[in-house]
């Protein structure tokens, strides 16, 4: 038999708040332990939640970014369960009426085709704090640092039908969050988390199977294997006369696995009502006006536009398009240099590895957009070949200094100069007698020798378009 | 006024004879911690004096006053029911869960009236987390009516009712979810004022029902609960349901005349399961307001039946919620040597909380399950929804509604311990106020078989200086106000 598989996925998005959603604590990364929580995160008694106004706004923009619509009113509810790391009993989400409603993504699955996912809604909600297991010898500590930092929970549509699809989708959304800037997307911390519902059916089925939900997928390999694992699992289940159980499962990238999470709860019952400590939100229609506004240029559109107006090969305009930093750089790049393809190489490849042997984000790197630009402009003008600007860059890169400074400085400016390159290559002719007559019996490939021979000669100065056309010219009389 | 009897001066009097130098709020302060611990033994009114603090806090006042720089309530001392948060003084809220619980920060009604100059004497006893009308949930043990001590004081806010009506403080905060403010101030015979939802912040007071909770200030005279409400009132950015909105002069807005005020006596208020005697000493406070120029006309409020079924789901859906975070996890009771996780849940709650906060966390944790939602708490607040246009109707007519707080009154220690229904219905003629968000003020109308009698005056939303005027000249035209407990004057 065939079997579809049917994948849909909450995403968990740390919105980039500096305070939390219901407090004023400061929402940082990696501090010591509960020093980051205020009395309100640790569910004091007699406290109250304050809604973040910054926590709606991001939210907003998200809605507005992927057309969905912006709810005029929305509801706070309680979700309530007993866990130590859940200091008031009661997580503070949306349920019935969520901010965001609808929408959808563009995916572009590794090998396959694109196409739209939607989106079912996104909510607004507190993140618990952390079980930690280790170094209490049988007892757990408790960190309410990350307890009441703002997420953003987005939720697809089951509409997604293998894991790559899945993972494209994740890859998708994430490029989006940073690309607004409401999300750091930083998945080490925990800032961009996953969970998958999996379920399989036979093929041309309109009906769902049963669904497992597999929690707190923390990477797009993670994703894209767990999800893997879990399909193949159901399809022998099922080939096999069982049944699927409905359940909560975690994977274990060590043995590459799904594994049902052990639970004392069975069937949790959260009990949602709205929380009667927090209005209705109100989203104010001037809060939507500000953020369609200042909505940025989105990735799709960006990068539709690169290959319009640039010329650039869709998957060159993606890998630039995506980051919303890289985009910005190259596009300073290619006003200054005038050689959008140029730029765009450069970008991709040279700086690409530069900052990757650094580990630098692009936004930080040492040669700005303006230098390099400067530098692409002298590989335009002639000025250098594209191998001596290769020089230059490295130089750019640990000096900080301009292009031009350099190329003056070092002596690299190309020659050009018809009469002085002729004297070469005469001189590599008179040199190389016994290649030229194998040149001249047919081996044209040698061309390509005595080019070096002439590059070699000038330390790489000379133009070697130039150089080609004298020696060919020479060694075809 | 001699010393002796500072504590028959209302606080109105104090505010005045501290102005005037005629005592200082040392010598008065100390008097009040001198009844206090000669006469509390036998009302069990206060889990928490803090003579030192106040004593320090009455001198400052009296620099103050000597500088020429007093505050509207400076150095006029009050007790603070246990359910507010007092920065470094125990906040148990009647629980042995919150036994020792010390609060790391004041309430804003707390840090509110100590801004006002006001000194604080202690905490008052109260039924556990609020949720009783007998004050005999509380951990510590019950309070005593001071009319009658076999008599319970009413509650929740039984002790700051007992306590100002023995005198013990010139005034008391409390709380009212479903009438803890008014059955106990009717129940021991002082006034007491439940405000407009949102009137009052509800930042550090430790949450019951978040929806029905307000706090409210209690004392012998509308007067004096003006000056407390005057400066307990207000916006609070830490609140989010609090209301951004003035505070009137509620003082000055006292002597507004009585003279063509329409009062409405809804008939459901007057019918079964009315005391007798309760009925003739309503009918005949009613008849004073006449004497006042108010007219009078029956009303009907078709739906209050539902208040108390309705408030039943309501308050212990919200209480389960509200509750939960005392898991022994972080502070408050923990039970000894837990094994796991689940144990120490299971036995921390289990001998943390007492029976009735058992009992409303089981029932507002099913009237909150799956399936069960729709029938009860949906539907609560559908009704909920009908009985507030039920009094928008009634307001369309009249401008205040009267009828007696309490169906009877103050009634034996341990009468209804066993019976919770018949101790709920103590507040059927309070909890629509709650459910409706409304003001309502409980006043003493006069006794019956030597116990006294309230009168419930409920209001237009923010209409609280309308409810103390007509209080107020209520209580020019009697003296039942003024009667101190046997054995207490």
């Amino acid at each position: 038999m065939q079997w579809e598989p049917v994948i849909g996925l909450e995403i968990h998005a740390q919105l980039s708040t500096r305070s939390k959603i219901f407090s004023g604590a400061p929402t940082a990364y990696g501090a010591e332990p509960n020093t980051q929580a205020s009395l309100i995160d640790l569910g004091f008694p007699g406290v109250l939640p304050v809604l973040n106004e910054a926590a709606v706004r991001l939210a907003v923009r998200f809605g507005l970014a992927i057309g969905a619509t912006v709810a005029r009113r929305s509801i706070f509810a309680r979700k309530n369960y007993f866990y130590p790391d859940l200091p008031k009993g009661y997580q503070i989400s949306q349920y019935e009426a969520p901010v965001v409603v609808g929408g959808s993504l563009t995916i572009h699955p590794e090998g396959g085709e694109s196409r739209r996912i939607g989106i079912t809604r996104a909510h607004l909600e507190e993140d618990a704090g952390k079980s930690l297991h280790e170094d209490f010898q049988g007892m757990t500590g408790i960190d309410l640092n990350r307890a009441g930092t703002p997420l953003l929970e987005i939720v697809s549509e089951p509409e997604m039908h293998s894991a790559r699809e899945a993972v494209a989708y994740m890859r998708a959304l994430h490029v989006l969050v940073r690309y607004l800037r409401i999300c750091d997307g930083n998945m080490q911390e925990g800032s961009f988390r996953c969970d998958a519902n999996v379920s399989v059916r036979p093929k041309g089925e309109a009906a769902f199977g049963t669904r497992t939900e597999i929690k707190n997928l923390n990477s797009f390999r993670f994703v894209e294997r767990a999800i893997q694992y879990e399909i193949e699992r159901q399809i022998d289940v099922l080939e096999g006369g069982g049944t699927v159980v409905q359940e909560t499962r975690l994977y274990d990238p060590d043995r590459d696995e799904t594994r049902p999470m052990r639970t004392k709860e069975e069937a949790n019952d959260y009990r949602y009502f709205p929380d009667p400590d927090l209005l209705p939100l109100v989203v104010p229609e001037a809060m939507v006006e500000a953020e369609r506004q200042a909505l940025p240029e989105l990735p799709e559109a960006r990068k539709a536009r690169f290959v319009e107006d640039y010329g650039l090969k869709p998957a060159d305009a993606m890998q630039l398009a995506f980051d919303r930093d890289t985009a910005d750089y190259y596009e300073a790049v290619a006003r200054v240099c005038g050689d959008a393809r140029l730029a765009a190489n450069w970008v991709n490849v040279e700086l690409a590895a530069a900052l990757n042997r650094e580990g630098l984000d692009v936004a930080c790197s040492p040669v700005s957009a303006e230098r390099l630009g400067g530098l692409l402009a002298r590989i335009a003008d002639g000025t250098i070949s594209g191998k001596i600007a290769k020089q230059v860059f490295e130089k750019m890169w640990t000096e900080g200094t301009e292009a031009d400074v350099i190329i003056e400085r070092e002596g690299l400016r190309q020659i050009t100069d018809t009469g002085a390159l002729e004297a070469l290559v005469e001189e590599v002719i008179a040199a190389n007698p016994k290649q030229v007559e194998q040149y001249r019996a047919g081996k044209g490939k040698l061309l390509g020798f005595f080019v070096g021979q002439v590059m070699k000669a000038t330390q790489g100065k000379a133009n070697p378009a130039q150089v080609n056309q004298l020696l060919k010219k020479r060694l075809d009389e | 006024m001699t010393g002796e009897s500072l504590h028959l001066e209302s606080v109105a009097g104090l505010v005045r004879g501290l102005a005037e130098r005629r005592f200082s709020s040392e010598a008065v302060t100390r008097h009040f911690l001198d009844r206090i611990a000669r006469l509390d033994a036998r009302l069990n009114s206060i889990v928490t004096v803090t003579a030192e603090t106040a004593l320090d806090q009455a001198r400052e006042a009296d620099g103050r006053i000597a500088r020429g720089q007093p505050r509207p309530l400076e150095g006029v001392p009050l007790l603070h029911k246990d359910i507010f948060c007092t920065q470094g003084v125990r906040t148990a809220c009647g629980s042995r869960m919150l036994d020792n619980f010390v609060s790391p920060y004041d309430a804003t009604v707390v840090s509110r009236l100590r801004a006002a100059g006001a000194v604080m004497l202690g905490k008052a006893n109260m039924d556990e987390f609020a949720m009783g009308s007998s004050n005999e949930t509380s951990f510590y043990g019950p309070v005593r009516n001071p009319w009658d001590t076999e008599r319970v004081p009413g509650g929740s806010s039984g002790g700051s009712a007992a306590a100002v009506a023995a005198r013990l403080t010139p005034a008391a905060t409390g709380t009212d979810t479903g009438g803890s403010i008014r059955q106990p101030a009717a129940l021991c015979g002082i006034t007491g004022l439940k405000p407009t939802y949102g009137r009052v912040s509800r930042w550090g007071m430790i949450a019951f029902a978040s929806s029905l909770d307000q706090a409210g200030p209690m004392a012998v005279s509308a007067e004096d609960c003006a000056h407390l409400l005057r400066a307990m009132a207000g916006f609070d950015e830490r609140d989010s349901t609090s209301m951004n909105r003035p505070v009137p002069d509620y003082v000055a807005a006292l002597e507004a005349p009585v003279d063509g005020l329409r009062v409405g006596l809804p008939r459901e208020w007057f019918g079964e399961g009315l005391d007798a005697g309760v009925a003739e000493v309503v009918e005949s406070a009613v008849a004073v307001l006449r004497e006042l120029g108010a007219e009078v006309r029956e009303v009907s409020l078709p739906h209050v039946g539902l208040s108390v079924p309705a408030y039943y789901v309501v308050a212990p859906a919200e209480a389960s919620s509200n509750l939960a975070r005392y898991d022994g996890v972080r502070f408050g009771y923990r039970c000894k040597d837990p094994r796991d996780l689940h144990d120490l849940y299971v036995r921390s709650r289990s001998e943390g909380f007492g029976a009735e906060v058992k009992r409303r966390i089981l029932i507002g944790t099913y009237a909150l399950s799956a399936g069960y939602y729709d029938a009860y708490y949906r539907k609560a607040q559908q009704i909920r929804r009908l009985i507030r246009e039920d009094f928008l109707r009634a307001f369309e007519t009249v401008d205040v509604l009267a009828g007696p707080t309490s169906p009877t009154p103050a009634f034996r220690i341990g009468e209804r311990t066993r019976d919770p229904v018949s101790m709920y219905l103590s507040d059927v003629n309070t909890i629509a106020a709650n459910l409706a968000g409304l003001p309502a003020l409980s006043m003493p109308a006069g006794f019956t078989a030597g116990l006294p009698v309230g009168l419930q005056l409920v209001g237009r939303d923010f209409d609280e200086g309308r409810l103390l005027g007509v209080a107020h000249r209520f209580q020019q035209a009697t003296d039942w106000h003024r009667r101190v407990p046997p054995g207490f004057e």
